[in-house]
């Protein structure tokens, strides 16, 4: 049990020899970003094997895409790591790879929140230049997404957007405007069902629905400057639609803890008029056996102030990382991966919405995917969340107040300034 | 150490515990301590340097990162820049739940930022670790009562109150929040139209009622281990001098018992102060419900420097509450089995 004299010199020498690399390490952790400058400018010309990172392939869209790939280029293949299906998890694992500068991960799927955060930090290869891609096809709003401060970094690969689901046994025509739609409540309230209904539970998904509100009413959460824009009337009457809506129980009062899922049985069992939701939602709900509203549901574009409203983009971009050390064929891979032909077999293998305006009129998968000329309506009309690097603050800002807002536990205007001054402070850097 | 005083006990000092090597002390002998104390010393060499990796490295680095700023935005390009030396900047920021003003200065947190949530984390972490610690150490004594207890099919009876405890956190967690959904079986059950996860006090009760459920067994089964400890026969002596069944639990099963139920306290305040993975999952930190660790994870991702600090303060709190277990109520824990740890920190 004696400790040996020697021992515990050599434990120390060892610990503080420990110590000095985590103060080492520490240092280089905390400069990130800045640099993107002279990676940005190496490798252009590079070919050669790279890696794609994409979460979970749910629907097996990516591995016959990459297969095909490798079958044309041998000598430039493409291995795929498949992350995770838990979004931030993907997010993690991305910023944890690029934060350490390493070259394995060529071409990257982020998600179109994400993209000006990692374009700040400087880890995504401007598309410019020699890497121009051509976007002139592309939905405005999916390429607006992928722009930071006037360059794009990203390619836009798949959208996303809310429509209004409505149940077309009870209202002939769907509402264009928020007042229509509210007006439309006494038909909920006489078949005794909840008459309106997104996703109000405090994560992602308010933000989404907050900022599609404001939006729609013709405000904007950020101005084209990215400060927060929100001590206005627009945003007021925005976010005042839905806690007023709340308050007066035209929203019931279980949506406050509704996500996706939770909304689109609500609808789906048939106790709501009216549901805000994104297209996955429509095969499930005219298909699924326990559905009530298999061939009562229409769609339609969300209601907005005069006309359709402005739903908020989901969707993915393609990046390539400035630590690629084969940029030439990440740059091929990402044309390929978004062109035409990808984007139509994304479409009718995985459901997932193009980027490409005109594959919405194409008949082949208009007929598949019956809510495409909508939801190009949707996209069309669609503002970007919010792109900043500081997006988790903001979408917490916005998360935090719209709840307090909508739950009547503040008011409006008061929640809207918090928000303000919220976002401000993020943006102010520590 | 017991066990290295064989079955001939030299009447070894009480105290440190050691054993006394006797016998002829030559030269040759010193030579052989020597080198077994050097053979020794290689074969725990590799302990030490992977203690040194996987614990020491980490918290010193977390410690030095949070004297660092967080990375800010240069207005002209639109890239993030290292931030320097912060000094003490990030503690003070978190106590005193100052946010970043524009204008370069410090305001107080607007509400919708991490920031602002500091002590209501704190007040919050406390609030579940009393109140669930305090139903989880009654309940499982009551479990552990009766699992003590003579009856056919006790082993079936241990092995099943330990399901809950075997299932991950996670899916427990996402197992109460299909409960405590609108439409879920906590309401149809109860034909109540409780919104559980929409506003404080439910939200707040169905985080302990999952905890609760969850890590009782694990209580119970640490209690059970030390009632088992206590000999048959000192309750026979009380039950021959007229003892009743209470005085038996007040005067015997209690003082007894209390060793190891100081043990199992202790062990689940510190995990319950690190209460993370079930109201993220069940509440995702919504009505109050946010404990010290969500804070962090979700400021790891606005920056990590603050959440570096964000951490250190946390791990400090954890350490303190500790130290209070050890130092004033007696959990010897470390006592038991730390003797002869005095050459480690």
């Amino acid at each position: 049990m004696k400790t040996p004299r020697f021992l515990l010199p050599a434990a120390t020498a060892g610990i503080l020899a420990l110590t000095l690399s985590a103060c080492g390490g520490g240092g280089g952790g905390g400069t990130s970003g800045g640099g993107g400058g002279s990676d940005a400018d190496a490798n252009l010309d590079g070919r050669g094997p790279i890696t794609y990172v994409q979460g979970k392939d749910n629907s097996n869209v990516v591995r016959p895409l990459v297969d095909k790939w490798n079958a044309a280029h041998p000598n430039e293949k493409v291995t795929f790591k498949e992350q995770t299906d838990q979004a931030d998890q993907q997010h993690d694992d991305i910023v944890q790879h690029f934060q350490a500068k390493q070259s394995d991960y060529d071409v990257v799927d982020v998600d179109v929140v994400w993209t000006a955060e990692f374009a700040a930090k400087g880890w995504l290869q401007p598309l410019k230049d020699k890497m121009a891609i051509d976007t002139s096809a592309m939905l405005k709003p999916t390429v607006d997404s992928a722009t930071y401060k006037g360059t794009l970094y990203a390619a836009p690969q798949t959208s996303d957007g809310g429509i209004l689901y409505y149940r077309k046994d009870l209202v002939p025509t769907p509402p264009k405007t928020w007042d229509e739609m509210m007006g439309m409540c006494s038909i909920a309230q006489a078949n005794n069902i909840g008459c309106y209904a997104g996703q109000f539970s405090k994560y992602e998904g308010l933000t989404v629905n907050a900022s599609e509100a404001i939006n729609s009413a013709g405000g904007s959460v950020l101005n084209k400057d990215g400060k927060p824009n929100l001590n206005t009337a627009e945003a007021k009457a925005g976010l005042g639609n839905l806690a007023k809506a709340y308050a007066d129980g035209n929203i019931p009062k279980e949506a406050i803890t509704y996500k996706e899922e939770d909304s689109r049985q609500a609808f789906q069992s048939g106790k709501l008029l009216f549901l805000r939701n994104w297209p996955y939602a429509f095969n499930l709900i005219t298909t699924e056996g326990s559905s009530a509203v298999k061939d009562k549901t229409g769609l339609a574009a969300l209601p907005g102030k005069d006309g359709p409203g402005a739903s908020s983009l989901g969707g993915h971009n393609l990046a390539v990382s400035v630590y690629s050390k084969n940029k030439a064929t990440a740059l091929d891979f990402l044309k390929f991966m978004t062109s035409e032909e990808t984007e139509k077999f994304y479409a009718t293998q995985g459901s997932l919405a193009p980027v490409l305006g005109k594959l919405y009129e194409d008949q082949e998968l208009v007929a598949k995917l019956p809510y495409l000329p909508v939801l190009k309506t949707s996209i069309e009309n669609a503002v970007p969340r919010p792109v900043t690097p500081f997006y988790p603050a903001v979408t917490k800002a916005i998360q935090d107040n719209a709840y307090s807002a909508i739950k009547g536990e503040k008011s409006v205007e008061s929640a809207l300034s918090d928000m303000q001054k919220s976002i401000e402070s993020a943006g102010a850097g520590s | 150490m017991a066990t290295e005083l064989g079955p001939t006990p030299v009447k070894a000092p009480a105290s440190g515990g050691t054993p006394v090597h006797h016998g002829p002390k030559g030269v040759g002998e010193d030579n052989r301590i020597a080198s077994q104390g050097r053979w020794a010393a290689w074969l725990l060499a590799p302990t030490v340097v992977a203690l040194g990796i996987v614990i020491v490295y980490p918290i010193i680095s977390a410690i030095v990162m949070s004297f660092q700023k967080d990375a800010g935005l240069d207005p002209a390009t639109g890239l993030f820049t290292a931030g320097g030396s912060a000094g003490i900047q990030n503690y003070v920021n978190w106590l005193a739940q100052q946010c970043a003003a524009p204008d370069g200065g410090t305001v107080a947190c607007p509400p919708g930022t991490l920031g602002g949530q500091f002590w209501s984390a704190t007040a919050t972490t406390f609030f579940f670790t009393i109140v669930t610690v305090a139903l989880e150490s009654v309940l499982g004594f009551w479990m552990a009562m009766i699992m003590a207890r003579e009856f056919r099919g006790r082993s079936m009876v241990r092995a099943a109150v330990l399901v809950p405890w075997a299932i991950p956190t996670a899916v427990t967690a996402k197992l109460w929040f299909f409960i405590f959904a609108f439409e879920g079986i906590a309401n149809k059950l109860f034909n109540t139209t409780i919104l559980w996860t929409g506003s404080e006090w439910p939200a707040k009760w169905a985080v302990i009622i999952a905890d609760v459920w969850k890590t009782t067994p694990f209580m119970a089964l640490l209690i059970l281990a030390g009632l088992q400890m206590i000999p048959a026969d000192v309750y026979e002596a009380a039950k021959v001098d007229g003892a009743t069944a209470w005085q038996r639990f007040r005067m015997i099963t209690l003082p007894l018992v209390k060793p190891a139920l100081m043990v199992a306290i202790l062990f689940r305040t510190l995990d319950a102060l690190r209460m993370f993975d079930l109201p993220y999952i069940l509440t995702g930190g919504a009505n109050n419900t946010t404990t010290l660790s969500i804070l962090v994870i979700n400021q790891i991702r606005q920056g990590f420097n603050s959440a570096a600090a964000l951490s250190t303060i946390t791990f400090i709190i954890i350490f303190l509450v500790a130290f209070i277990f050890v130092r004033f109520l007696g959990a010897n824990v470390v006592e038991q089995s730390g003797a002869t740890g005095k050459g480690k920190k």
